[in-house]
């Protein structure tokens, strides 16, 4: 009886950890519709740089889950890079630029998600 | 006497075409639409994007290169390694390197006979919609080899996404080791200039290259032809 409440209250917790992680997630949504249509194929599912495309490339894509890395890295920079490509923030070509497809919007909640993701603040 | 059998002659001629015409329209009607939009969808959206199982082919008398068409259906090879719409395909390895392609997302395509390829390969020549593609974009100017591909591969960062050889390169772009029998160079002129022209959300990005590159991408491009022919 008392372990059949607990595994209640366990599988209880766990539905609600799984709503709160969906929900965490949901103000992101077309962020990561966009991130999983145009960022996916090089930063990988996982968003860990481990895209499908990573294999040769001469500079692996950004690990967004770098905390350290993207800490240090301003939200003008990733709204830069996003926008005009690697080379308008002085990094790889190899990252091109999204200004075709994504407004300014659509770039500013793409930098908000990097931030959840990679579980810093804006900077 | 002989103007009425040399229009008579004409006349089936045009009736025989105008039947084997409607032949590649029926084919595509019965095989072609459940995955390739033949018309342009009334609505470019990106939730069409991913729903799509095929590449587009309204514009393939633009893009392709007929004789290429009519062998390619009799002996399809996988153009998008990455499947036609690689996020779809994807799957992570957890750490243990790049993402994978799920072989699931990447079906055959059907093959078809001569025949059949190349009654399907002739209506599909006949999609050119006005707007899209400039005739005679491409210049043809003498590329230096050496310098385009360092373009392709090093300075515009084309090799991303595609590969200008097997198995060299990125894959969630279609291969670019066959688009010198694939391609005709002026789509590949207007496609690189302007890939939302073709569709507002497809995830070729606009570079934005200056008209140079896009003559010397295009004229490397269309040099890259299949081992089998070489």
């Amino acid at each position: 009886m008392i372990r059949t409440g607990f595994k209640r209250a366990a599988l209880g917790f766990a539905l609600l950890s799984a709503a709160a992680g969906a929900a965490a997630q949901e103000p992101h949504a077309n962020a990561i519709k966009n991130y999983n249509t145009y960022c996916v194929q090089c930063h990988g599912v996982n968003r860990d740089g481990n895209g499908i495309n990573s294999r040769d490339m001469a500079v692996k894509p950004r690990d967004h889950t770098d905390t350290k890395a993207m800490a240090d890295t301003p939200d003008e920079t990733l709204f830069k890079s996003i926008k005009g490509g690697g080379l308008a923030v002085s990094k790889s070509v190899l990252m091109p630029k999204w200004e075709g497809v994504l407004n300014d919007d659509q770039i500013k909640e793409m930098v908000s998600y990097l931030r959840f993701v990679s579980k810093t603040t804006s900077k | 006497m002989k103007a009425k059998h040399a229009l008579s002659a004409i006349a089936l001629a045009a009736a025989a075409l105008n039947g084997w015409a409607a032949g590649g329209q029926d084919l595509i009607k019965q095989q072609c639409v459940a995955c390739h939009a033949v018309t342009k969808p009334e609505k470019a959206t990106l939730d069409r994007l991913w729903e799509r199982k095929g590449p587009d082919l309204h514009y393939a008398g633009l893009k392709f290169n007929r004789d290429w068409m009519v062998g390619w259906l009799q002996n399809p090879t996988v153009i998008r390694a990455g499947g036609v719409l690689p996020p779809k395909a994807a799957k992570g390895a957890d750490g243990k390197g790049p993402d994978t392609v799920d072989p699931a997302q990447l079906a055959p395509h059907p093959k078809l006979s001569a025949a059949d390829a190349t009654a399907v390969a002739d209506a599909l020549m006949a999609l050119k919609p006005e707007g899209l593609v400039e005739k005679g974009a491409f210049k043809n100017e003498p590329v230096n080899a050496s310098f385009a591909s360092m373009l392709f591969s090093k300075l515009r960062g084309c090799t991303s996404c595609h590969s200008s050889k097997p198995n060299a390169g990125g894959i969630s772009g279609p291969e670019l080791y066959t688009a010198g029998d694939r391609l005709q160079p002026d789509y590949v002129v207007a496609y690189v200039k302007d890939p939302h022209k073709f569709d507002p959300h497809v995830w070729m990005p606009r570079l934005e290259l200056n008209d140079a590159d896009v003559q010397k991408l295009a004229g490397y491009i269309s040099t890259l032809k299949s081992a089998e022919k070489k």
